[in-house]
């Protein structure tokens, strides 16, 4: 068997703001972990035989390698920006492969249908071009100048608008997502799924949102992104086979899932195949 | 009237549910359940020492039980759905909303422990789901033979809000609703209800809404 090249990449293990000295047991890739605060106040992170594992701190939540980082974690510049409101959205716990629930996450065809009357409605199903690429600078999926008809965008969002996103992958199980921002239009909201793979099949997920929005209360915001992705959940429950395909031939593609061709294209490429299924297995 | 309410909560979700089925608007007061555990606040526990959400707050009234809410809704509003009207159905009605406390304590768990990482004993809450399931599929059925759609009557009444959250959402916990074909010709009826309205993880039917129509220049 390969060595699994994900094992050296930061993945988040725990909230920030939850974070205390009695800490939590959780799991990085069938590894038990157990999180706390160290008496130095920085996270701490053990492994399974005890041993330290990296940790930092960053999004609103611990971020933690079973293996060697060879880069610090991925930069998001805009939630830095004075004035956005930070939102720790809360775990979800979904019985799917990790790269499943990107995938998900960087599809936009299922919104009249999966989030009806909230991110699209019928009859306004159409996908419209958009551009994608895997920046080898960078060395991520970006997904531009994709546009889609929602009735609601937002909770700052008055009736349908048709919003811009752009979609980045910046690491196998984390996607950052721009989107148009009502009251600020020259501006982008961030809204990111980080995901922590417990298992090739099960993952805990940690939405976060880094938003220009001064007037919605903070629960409503919570309980807003926690309505999208909990109607996603019961769907990535059900996907068959569980092991997101990485070769071609389990399924058709249409132009609608560029991003999701770019973003298997990427992982193969990488051999980021934690939670995969290959035609060679 | 006052909903101390979460987006999530099957509990929080019946309450809605029954308004909009009797066209009554709540005035909705979302709660942090998770991650900020507002529930267990001060200000909440105060209110429902309890430490649980919904609550329900109409002047100097304070409900903390769902079932409560259900009769308080329908019987200001909709008495039909009380379902009252023979001793028979109205003790149906009484077994149904004690049962649906069952859902809570087993389907309800396994689908906090599965989703929202809450402590609990998963097999032992999927095994008393199931046992629930089978109980609520042979109810189900004998109404089918007295010729009734419906829980207690051949019309809804609060028996079938109060069982259907759970239960429909048993998946989210682990638990298939595939081994019961009554329980799901009756979500289908409860779904096809006039005013229905769904909550993340119950989707509506989709194939009962008017086909839709793209006008020319749309999209």
């Amino acid at each position: 068997m390969t060595r699994n090249t994900m094992i050296d990449g930061w993945y988040p293990v725990g909230l920030a703001s939850q974070l205390d000295a009695h800490g939590r047991v959780t799991a990085l890739m069938g590894e038990p972990i157990a999180v706390r605060r160290g008496e130095d106040g920085n996270a701490k992170v053990t492994g399974g035989n005890g041993r330290d594992l990296p940790a930092c701190i960053r999004y609103g939540h611990v971020w933690s390698s079973l293996g060697d980082p060879q880069k610090p974690l991925f930069a998001i510049p805009e939630a830095d920006q004075p004035g956005r409101r930070l939102v720790d959205v809360g775990v979800v716990r979904v019985r799917c492969s990790p790269l499943r629930a990107v995938e998900n996450f960087l599809d936009i065809a299922h919104f009249p249908f999966v989030h009806t009357d909230i991110l699209g409605a019928e009859p306004h199903t159409e996908v419209q071009n958009y551009k994608v690429e895997i920046r080898e600078d960078e060395d991520e999926v970006w997904a531009t100048q994709v546009k889609f008809y929602q009735p609601q965008a937002a909770k700052s969002a008055e009736g349908g608008i048709t919003t811009e996103y752009m979609y980045r992958v910046p690491a196998p199980t984390c996607s950052v997502l721009y989107k148009t921002c009502p009251p600020r239009p020259a501006e982008w909201d961030v809204i990111t799924l980080f995901v922590q793979p417990l298992a090739e099949d099960l993952c805990d997920v940690w939405p976060w949102m880094a938003l220009f929005d001064d007037e919605t209360p903070m629960t409503d915001l919570i309980h807003f992104q926690q309505t999208i992705f909990v109607q996603d959940r019961s769907i990535l429950e059900n996907q068959i086979p569980r092991l997101l395909p990485l070769d071609p031939g389990m399924e058709i593609p249409t132009r609608a899932d560029l991003t999701s061709v770019a973003y298997r294209r990427w992982l193969k490429r990488h051999g980021y195949t934690y939670g995969a299924q290959l035609v060679a297995q | 009237m006052k909903l101390y309410d979460y987006a999530l909560s099957p509990s929080c979700y019946k309450v809605r549910l029954m308004a909009a089925l009797i066209g009554m608007t709540l005035d909705i007061r979302p709660v942090d359940f998770h991650p900020g555990c507002e529930h267990r606040g001060p200000e909440l526990m105060a209110l429902n020492p309890a430490g649980s959400i919904p609550i329900l707050e109409d002047g100097d009234l304070v409900l903390t039980e769902s079932s409560a809410m259900l009769v308080y809704l329908a019987a200001k509003a909709a008495a039909q759905w009380l379902g009252n009207d023979t001793a028979g159905r109205a003790a149906r009605v009484q077994q149904w909303l004690s049962f649906s406390h069952r859902l809570t304590a087993s389907l309800g768990a396994a689908r906090l422990h599965e989703m929202l990482l809450r402590p609990g004993n998963i097999a032992a809450l999927r095994e008393q789901g199931i046992a629930a399931l089978r109980e609520l599929e042979a109810g189900l059925v004998e109404q089918h033979i007295r010729g009734q759609r419906f829980l207690a009557s051949d019309r809804p009444t609060i028996a079938d809000v109060a069982c259907f959250p759970y239960v429909a959402l048993a998946p989210d916990g682990g638990v298939s609703l595939d081994p019961y074909p009554a329980i799901r010709l009756w979500s289908r009826a409860v779904r096809s209800l006039e005013g229905f309205i769904e909550m993340p993880g119950i989707h509506r039917l989709h194939e009962l809404t008017p086909a839709p129509v793209l006008e020319v220049g749309e999209a």
